[in-house]
């Protein structure tokens, strides 16, 4: 039976194609008065973040709300966890409490693997974001968005279209996440990094890699700039900031070599002025806000699709 | 309800109305529509998905040429609303469209093609609930096959067809299907 989601491998072209419908009547929602469904009721989803996280948790809760489901906040600060429990034991306190889909973030690769396979907890785990490793709903939203406006919200919209993804892939669990996406959409994607910036084993990515990011712009569809995560570099990846943002950064010159339609997208928390400048954040292009908005669709649509029925219509088969 | 998505040849079932039939039931639901509410005024017609879509545009077109007034036409899914959600696999959702005026107000006229147990309306009057607040709620569908599970009824009805419980009747529509057509089925090695 399909019941977590884990990893953006995990979904088929089908179930890819299933969400992005889906999150499309689901962000109908916010224009009506009423900003509720009733398909979750008397179902609780707990949100598990053992590491910060601002958007993403306030995304999935918002969801889960609207989908009339109970919530319920966890977080390592304030928690037992911050006294030294362990990942099995708040596990079991989850279960013991009855949670129907446990959403969760962890700082090391693979703890919602270890959750959902471990034993300790029946619900449907969905994963907010494990290290390095995978993002698998901000892939969702970030397909979602370019879906809407490259794939005229069709299915096989995606189809062809030509995604550069630029920056720190290294420390990159969106990029990844993207990448598997995309290619099971149908896109072709484009990492752009320095050599320090790229993942070891790269080149078994469905992906394309380049080091030059003026030359990949100017056929791009869709631009995704990530965030230099200083917090996980312990080293010298690239001499300076200053250097890293000529040849890595897109100021307004570089995305005056862009296509019309060319839309330019970041997951956010943004470093303006480092790998992205504030006239390009805030330009017609960027439709960074407007992933935000997505996200709560989009998660609204995973756990429907998780929770709704009697068994989960997407994601990883047992 | 009982409108199967991917209806099979429909050779294996017998024909109780035709492409004929179905044009003059849904001519004769729209003028009824239209003499109860006393024109076309303040009607919103919204089709259930798949097939009450369609249907509630077939009827619309048909006010326009009496009335000479476009109608809103729009949609209302009720796939979240259903009381049995959870008892099959999470199903995809279809379209919810309602009309730039809204329901508030209006007299909103529910199209579907089967009316069965009733638990299809019963959702669609929750997710109306959740929509506006509509100055009445109608009914329009095109057969009612009886076996009401709960106190619903039409008001417009385009054709009472008495069933057994183990048949099933199927519509299928010109646009969604190959042709129009209302059949009914007996079970596989019954009828």
């Amino acid at each position: 039976m399909k019941r977590h989601l884990l990893s953006a491998a995990d979904l088929s072209r089908d179930d890819a194609e299933l969400v992005l419908t889906t999150a499309d009547e689901m962000r109908s929602l916010a224009d009506r008065p009423i900003k509720k469904l009733p398909a979750l009721r008397g179902r609780t989803v707990v949100n598990l973040f053992f590491e910060d996280s601002t958007r993403t948790r306030i995304s999935f809760e918002a969801a889960a709300k609207r989908l009339s489901a109970d919530v319920i906040n966890f977080s390592a600060k304030g928690s037992s966890l911050s006294k030294g429990e362990s990942l099995k034991d708040t596990a079991l306190t989850l279960e013991a409490m009855g949670a129907d889909a446990v959403v969760v973030r962890h700082g090391s690769s693979g703890a919602p693997h270890l959750l959902a396979h471990s034993g300790w907890v029946r619900s449907s785990v969905v994963n907010a974001g494990d290290g390095t490793h995978e993002h698998p709903t901000q892939a969702l939203l970030d397909a979602f968005t370019m879906w809407k406006h490259l794939g005229e919200s069709r299915p096989g919209g995606l189809e062809g279209r030509k995604v550069a993804i630029v920056g720190d892939v290294l420390h990159s669990r969106v990029a990844r996440s993207n990448a598997l996406l995309l290619r099971t959409l149908g896109a072709e994607v484009t990492l752009v990094a320095p050599p320090t910036l790229l993942p070891v084993g790269i080149e078994g990515w469905p992906v394309e890699t380049s080091y030059d990011l003026d030359s990949v712009l100017p056929k791009a569809d869709a631009v995704m700039m990530l965030r230099v995560q200083r917090e996980r570099m312990h080293g010298g990846f690239f001499p300076t900031a200053r250097e890293y943002s000529r040849r890595y950064g897109l100021d307004g010159k570089r995305m005056a070599m862009l296509q019309d339609h060319t839309i330019v997208m970041h997951p956010g928390p943004m470093v303006r002025g480092m790998e992205i400048t504030a006239d390009v954040a805030d330009s017609d292009r960027s439709v960074i806000v407007e992933q935000v908005t997505n996200g709560v669709a989009v998660r609204m649509a995973v756990l429907y699709l998780l929770l709704g029925g009697s068994e989960p219509s997407i994601g990883e088969t047992e | 309800m009982c409108a199967q998505p991917a209806p099979e040849p429909a050779s294996d079932g017998r024909v109780v109305l035709d492409a004929r039939d179905i044009t003059r039931a849904l001519t004769r639901i729209s003028h009824e529509i239209l003499e109860r509410n006393r024109g076309a005024g303040d009607l919103v017609l919204l089709g259930i998905p798949s097939r009450g879509v369609p249907l509630a545009q077939r009827i619309a077109e048909r006010m326009a040429a009496v009335e000479g007034y476009d109608v809103p036409v729009g949609s209302v899914d009720v796939t979240m609303y259903r009381d049995d959600l959870r008892m099959k696999p999470a199903r995809a959702l279809l379209p919810t469209q309602i009309p730039a005026g809204g329901i508030d107000g209006k007299v909103v006229v529910l199209v579907d093609d089967v009316l069965f147990s009733g638990r299809t309306i019963r959702a669609a009057l929750d997710a109306l609930n959740d929509i506006g607040r509509p100055k009445a709620v109608r009914l329009a569908v095109l057969v009612d096959r009886g076996h009401r599970e709960l106190p619903i009824r039409a008001d417009f009805v385009g054709k009472n067809l008495p069933t057994s419980l183990v048949e099933r009747v199927r519509v299928t529509l010109a646009g969604v299907d190959d042709t129009d057509a209302v059949t009914i089925q007996g079970v596989v090695g019954q009828s």
